[in-house]
This record gives C-alpha cells, structure tokens and sequence, in this order.
C-alpha cells in the first residue's frame, strides 16, 4: 500500500502552465455592444426620468472607466412603479389567458438569444466577471430561465395536486451583483409566468444588464407595466420593501439585509423569499477521484471571483489525503489566468467594487491574524481596477471567523477532518445551509452524505451546476423559497 | 374550597350520563395535570400554577404554568429527538401515528369528559374526539406518502442526475389554537410530527385539559420520548421566546391576534425561522387538514450527480 502511494506520488506531475504554455489575448470586441450615455428607469413600458433627477457612474471595476450614468429612483418613483404594475396587473395581466402570457414570456427568451452576445459582452464589462462565464453561463441560463417558466403559465393546475392557484399581485424584486441578468431572469420569469406584475431592482454596481432586459421587454411588447425595471442603491430597496400595495418581495443577497426585509415586513401581508447568504462546506473523502475533486473545488470557490452565495468556501478534506490536496490546489491556482474579464483565457476577473475589494481584504487580515497559513497565487493583476489574487488559507480551525462568515471572494478555507459523523458535524455547524459538495468514489457514502447535509442545494461529485428545472435555495439562515423548476413556482402563487 | 369545585365538576359528569358515579364514602383520586417533556411528566420548573375556569366559573384543575425555561428544557429534548425522529422510515412513523389514534380511541371517554368540562355539549365533544382520532389516521396515511407527491426527478440540460425532495425542517415551535382544544392540538401537532419534525407545543391556555391527557396518550403510543413536548401556561406570556430562541427553525401561531403576529414575524428574523400564521383554519372542516400542512415545516433539497457520458451526449433524466 504504502510503496503504491509512493509512485502515485511520483506520477503526478507538476503542472507549469506558465513556462510551457503561453496565451496569446484572446479579447472580446467592446464594439458588439452598445452601451448609452445615460439611462432611465423603466415604467409603464416607457424610459421615463427620475423624479429627483439624479443620476449616479457605473463604472467598469476592471479598469475603473465609467460606462454610463444611471438614474437613482426616489421613492416618488417607487410608487409610480408599483402603481403601473398594480395598473397593469388589474386591467391587463390577470386577465390575459395565460397560454397568451406564456407566448410574451418565450418571446422574451428568444429575443435574450438573438442578443446573446451583446448580453454577455456589457454584463462582463459592468461587473467584472470573465467573457467565458458571461457567454456560457449567466446569459443563455436567463434565457432558459424565462423558456422554462414561460410553460409553466398555462400549466399551472397541474403543479400543485388538488389545489388551483391564484396570482399574489405585484412583486417587489431585489436584486444583487453577481449574477445581474441571471438573477433578474429568476425573478421575473416565474413572477409573470404565475400572473403576477414585477418592480425589480438590480444593484447599484451592475444596473447595465437589467437596463438591457427592459429594452428586450419593451422591445418585445409585453404590456405596459407587467414588468418595470427601476435602479439605485439601499434606498431605493427600502423603498420597495415599505412599499404599502406590493404584495410580495423576492430579495437576493446578504443575511443582514434579508433579516432588515423580514423584520420590515412584520405586520404586513407581504409574502416573501429570501435569498441570503452561504459558507458551503466541499467534502472530500481519501477515496474521491482527487484530480476530478480539486478540479471541483476550484471551481467551487474561484467561479466568478468567488462572489457567489452557493460557493464552495470552507473545504474539509480527510487527513489521509490533505497533503495531497493542498499541494494539487496550489498548483492549480498557480495556473488559474487572473486578468482582462474580456479575455477569452482568463479564470478570475474583477472583484465588483471598490467596497467588496476592501471586505475581502479585511478577512484575510483577519484570516492571518487567525493563524492560518495563506497562500496566494503569484500571478500578477494589472494596476488598475480592483483584483485579488486567488487565495487559500490552511491551518483553519472550525471556530476561525473564515471558518465561519460568508466573505464573498476568491478565498478558500481549507480544513480537514477523520471520520463521517466528525465531518457532518463539522460541516453542519454554520447559521447557513445554502449549499453542499461532497467527493467520493463510494455511492452509499454520497447518499448518507447528502442526505446529512443541512443545505438546500447539495452537490455530489460535482460543485456549482445550475438548471432553470432544479430549485435552488437555503435552509436556516440562507434564506427561504426555492427558484427555479416546479417548487419555484410556489414563491409567486396563493394555493387555493 | 378546591376540593368541592372539583367533585362538583365530577358531579357534572354523572348529570350529563357519561359514567354512572356513586358519591360514596370513597375520596375520588384527583389528576395532576402536569407538562411533557422528553418524554417526562415534570411539573413546572417555576412552580407556578393558574387554574382555568369553564364559563360557569368553575375551576377546571391547578395546571402548570409553564416559564420560559421550561420552554427551553422543551426544545433541548425536541433537538436530541430531531435524528432519531427523522431517520426514522416514514413507514415507521405512519404505524406511529396510527397507534396515537389507537390509544385515542381506547381513551375516548376521558377526552368527552375534559371537553365537556371545559364547556363543550356532549354532542360537540364527541364528534370533536372522533375528528382528531380520524385525523391523526389521516396524517398517519401521508406520512409514507407526500414525498412522492412533492419530490420531483429534474430534467437539466446537463449530463447529471438531479432530484428534489422534502426534508424535516427539525424543531417546530407551536402555539396551538384556543379554541377546539384537542382537535386542534392534534391538527397542528400530527403534520409537523408526519413530516419528521420534533415539535415544542403551548395548549389552550384555557381549555388545557385535553393537551395533558393527549400527552399520556403519546406516552403510551411507541412515539419516542421527546418528539411531541406539551406546555402549558399563556401565550401572552411565552409567545416571545418561542420566536427569539435560536435552536428552533419554525414557529406555528394559530390566532388572528395582529399585535402579536408582528411580533413574532418581526423576532423570526433573529435566525430567519420560519413562521406560520393558521388563524384562518377552520379545524373541524376538511380545510383542517392536509398534505400542504405537512409541506410548510418541509425544505426541498436539491441533490446533484454526474452520469457517466461516454456513449452518447447529454444523458440525463
């Protein structure tokens, strides 16, 4: 056994992408986008001016250039949108027979492909997230999105056994910056495919695709006010989530700001689903396909810079196999490309913003004071806009606040542990229970595993897939409802 | 002064025909009503008791008014009992519940007496046992039997196997309804419990009779000590801290009391538990029950796996 560990060992090889391959820039042209000077909010079907007339820069957080000016929706603006969606839910929406919503709500889909690439281009240049993750996931998952829940419209009596459904009104929607067009498809598509009219508003950082999806919609003649896309920052939410005549809120982002909705909402006969938070635990077991693992695991935590709520931020690896592990994660993040998100090659892109940069950094200064072991990539990252080096912390206890806390960036922390039970309890010690991933060769093993695991999403031998069919959402502090496939449904309907 | 306005309250039962008693020279053996904890009968740790009356004013018993404490002895009992409870094959929980309904049925003439002791007709109180005996057979049914009706095989566009089911939620913190005292003590406790759930519960604060006889029955029903906790005591009194502790994953309200609603969603924020209103359920009805029930103290888990992809593109399900 031990001599057959040995020449495993020696048949690794070290990979150096640096000396023996090379890239040459591989960059998308900006010129298949159009991105305007200035925009609007988006009400009752039209572009129409923020009431205080405030515009505040989105900017590229790669190289720090402004991109457009974006209009800063007042709460005279909140009620005017709320009011076209409850104009548009009473006259038109409710009424309209939902076979005929279905084929509105495809029709967006297909104009989201046509688009594709235009999508793709303005989403990674807004928020800083490579072209290849803009291009093969974000946009054509939102299309699919809207194909998926565009069927459901005129089905809808046959998701929820013995019981019809009623539409809830309208649906105040907030949004974070990770996914701007994904996320926006999450919301709006199941919304409108159960008769529902929408107020949606994107983050103040990655407002540009959101902006693009109201063209589609106007564009694509859905009635005036079923849909209307206004932007801003933390009051404007607020302002959605105070609002009297919206009947739901569907939010997406951190857990403090989840519980200040929950909290808001006290009172009132606002539904809700709560998106929040996660610090996943990724489990990999001595009898895992390690290459196939670390493979996973990257991917786990670096996928788009890391800002992902389901990522993979606490690995828990057993003992057998931690030095192993380690070494073949620091090889690989020795060969990830930071750089360009344009670029075709590249890995990890920009981290959001300026203020996200600065969270990131304050938890590695934590991390190290912690006494783990950090290990970053030497890789270089250009001058300007905001970068982090992909890192790895080892040595962390389970106590360790990057143990512990959702940092929401390109930070991986590394534990390990000896038994089953230990790394259950290990890994189902978190207020989260968003996400899970667990590696091994052994079938039994993955089912008490995953059925152990107190998270919403668990993936086993694999890490970060999504589908408009499967839902997706949190156990305790991640939150509440599903999105995506048939129990996404439920977020959007009163069963009767 | 206790003592007579119990035997006159036995004597009560005698008018209404149910048992024929003969006051005797025999001193009747009087119940303490006490709560049920892991399944233990303690009292209260406080000490502290009220005495409920019926409509006539009469005392019904000196019954455990429960402290916040107890409440937290209660949900430390129901979390040990979340495992076992939940790894349990539902199968196994359904011939649970169908023995719960059993010892109901075996104990019928005791709950008539309590109801009719806290005010109900005869007529009233027989028809509301034999609906909570028909209704724990109805949970027992499903207990096997909504995951297949709520799960769900997804059809992704990528080579993987993925499929969705429900879950326990864990502990369920309850504030059972005022009114139909056993009938909704039973229509709220048998979905959680169904579901694999654990449960804390506060009875009627003024029709508790039934709620420490219900806790005898599950004593003597195979379900394992700890899973189904009755208190006793006020809701005005406890409703705050089942919605502030933070080892609870969902609260059950059952009133249409506004202030107290807000409240509690407002405190479920502390650990986002989950928090459900019934104070429109109108429990003697078939409204009163339902799968949908058992699915609101239920998270859906997603589980995902690669197919093997060598044959052929793109093999899913």
């Amino acid at each position: 056994m031990a001599t057959k560990k040995k020449i495993a060992k020696s048949n690794t090889i070290k990979l150096k992408f640096d000396t023996s391959w090379s890239y040459a820039p591989a960059p998308e042209s900006k010129s298949a986008a159009t991105i305007n000077k200035q925009y609007d909010l988006f009400i009752n079907g039209e572009w129409q001016k923020p009431s205080g007339n405030k515009y505040f820069d989105t900017i590229n957080p790669a190289t720090e250039e402004k991109l457009s000016e974006i209009a800063e929706a007042s709460t005279a603006d909140v009620d005017k949108a709320v009011k076209a969606a409850r104009a548009a839910y009473e006259k038109v929406w409710k009424k309209m027979p939902a076979k005929e919503r279905a084929k509105y709500i495809f029709r967006i889909a297909r104009m989201i492909q046509e688009k594709a690439r235009e999508l793709a281009i303005i989403e990674s240049l807004d928020g800083g997230k490579p072209i290849r993750e803009s291009r093969d996931f974000d946009v054509p998952t939102a299309a699919n999105h809207f194909f998926y829940y565009a069927g459901w419209a005129d089905k809808l009596e046959y998701a929820f056994p013995n019981r019809t459904t009623e539409p809830l009104g309208v649906a105040g929607q907030i949004i974070p910056w990770n996914f701007p067009l994904l996320m926006a498809a999450w919301k709006i598509a199941p919304a409108i495919a159960t008769g529902n009219t929408v107020v949606l508003k994107p983050a103040e950082t990655t407002s540009l695709t959101a902006l693009k999806l109201a063209e589609i919609i106007q564009e694509s003649g859905l009635p005036p006010g079923v849909v209307n896309i206004i932007t801003g920052a933390g009051a404007t939410g607020a302002a959605i989530v105070n609002h009297p005549d919206i009947n739901k809120i569907a939010f997406t982002g951190s857990t403090d700001v989840g519980k200040i909705i929950q909290r808001a909402i006290a009172g009132t006969n606002k539904k809700a689903t709560l998106e929040l938070g996660g610090k996943a635990a990724n489990i990999i077991f001595e009898d895992a396909p390690i290459d196939q693992a670390v493979e996973g695991v990257i991917n786990g935590i670096y996928f788009n810079q890391g800002h992902v709520c389901c990522a993979g931020s606490r690995l828990y690896v057993q003992e057998s196999v931690a030095k192993e592990v380690i070494r073949k994660l620091k090889d690989r993040l020795e060969s990830l490309i930071v750089g360009d998100p344009l670029d075709k090659n590249t890995d990890i892109g920009a981290i959001n913003s300026k203020g996200q940069l600065e969270t990131i950094h304050k938890y590695l200064d934590i991390g190290k004071k912690e006494g783990a072991e950090m290990y970053q990539s030497s890789c270089p990252v250009p001058n300007k806009g905001f970068w982090c080096r992909p890192t790895m912390f080892t040595n962390v206890a389970q106590s360790n606040r990057i143990a512990q806390e959702e940092i929401f960036g390109p930070v991986l922390s590394v534990l390990t542990f000896r038994t089953d039970d230990e790394v259950i309890e290990k890994a189902n010690n978190s207020p989260y229970g968003l996400s899970a991933g667990v590696w091994t060769d052994k079938g039994s093993k993955i089912f008490n595993m995953t059925r152990r695991m107190r998270a919403g999403v668990v993936w086993a031998n694999t890490f970060n897939k999504f589908d408009p069919s499967s839902p997706f959402g949190g156990y305790k502090e991640s939150g509440f409802g599903r999105e995506g496939g048939l129990h996404g449904l439920s977020a959007y309907v009163n069963v009767v | 002064m206790e003592k007579t306005s119990i035997k006159k309250s036995s004597l009560s039962i005698s008018e209404n025909g149910l048992e024929k008693k003969k006051l005797s020279g025999r001193l009747e053996v009087l119940k303490t009503y006490k709560i049920y904890i892991g399944g233990q009968f303690p009292r209260t740790e406080s000490g502290r008791y009220y005495i409920p009356t019926n409509a006539a004013g009469k005392k019904l018993a000196n019954v455990c008014l429960s402290s916040r404490k107890d409440f937290r002895d209660a949900v430390v009992a129901a979390r040990g009992a979340v495992s076992g409870w939940s790894g349990r094959a539902a199968f196994n929980r359904s011939q649970i519940l169908y023995r719960m309904a059993e010892m109901l049925e075996g104990r019928k003439a005791q709950f008539i007496d309590e109801l009719m002791q806290q005010d109900a007709s005869k007529a009233k109180a027989e028809k509301e046992v034999n609906l909570a005996i028909d209704r724990l057979i109805y949970y027992a049914g499903w207990c096997d039997k909504f995951q297949q009706l709520f799960s769900s095989v997804n059809p992704v566009a990528s080579s993987h196997f993925n499929f969705s089911v429900p879950e326990p939620m864990g502990v369920v913190a309850i504030i059972a309804p005022q009114n139909d005292s056993l009938l909704g003590l039973v229509s709220v406790i048998a979905p959680v419990i169904a579901g694999g759930n654990t449960c804390v519960v506060l009875a009627s604060e003024t029709k508790p009779l039934c709620s420490v006889t219900f806790a005898e029955v599950l004593n003597s029903s195979d379900l394992p000590g700890a899973v189904v906790n009755i208190l006793t005591g006020k809701p005005s009194e406890l409703a705050s801290w089942f919605v502030d502790h933070m080892d609870v994953n969902a609260t059950i309200y059952c009133e249409n009391n506004s202030e107290v609603q807000k409240m509690m969603r407002e405190k479920s924020a502390q650990n986002l538990k989950r928090i459900f209103f019934y104070d429109k359920v109108k429990w003697e009805t078939g409204e009163g029950q339902s799968p949908y029930f058992i699915m609101d103290c239920q998270e859906i888990k997603t589980t995902w796996h690669p197919i093997e992809n060598i044959a052929s593109a793109g093999g899913g399900y």
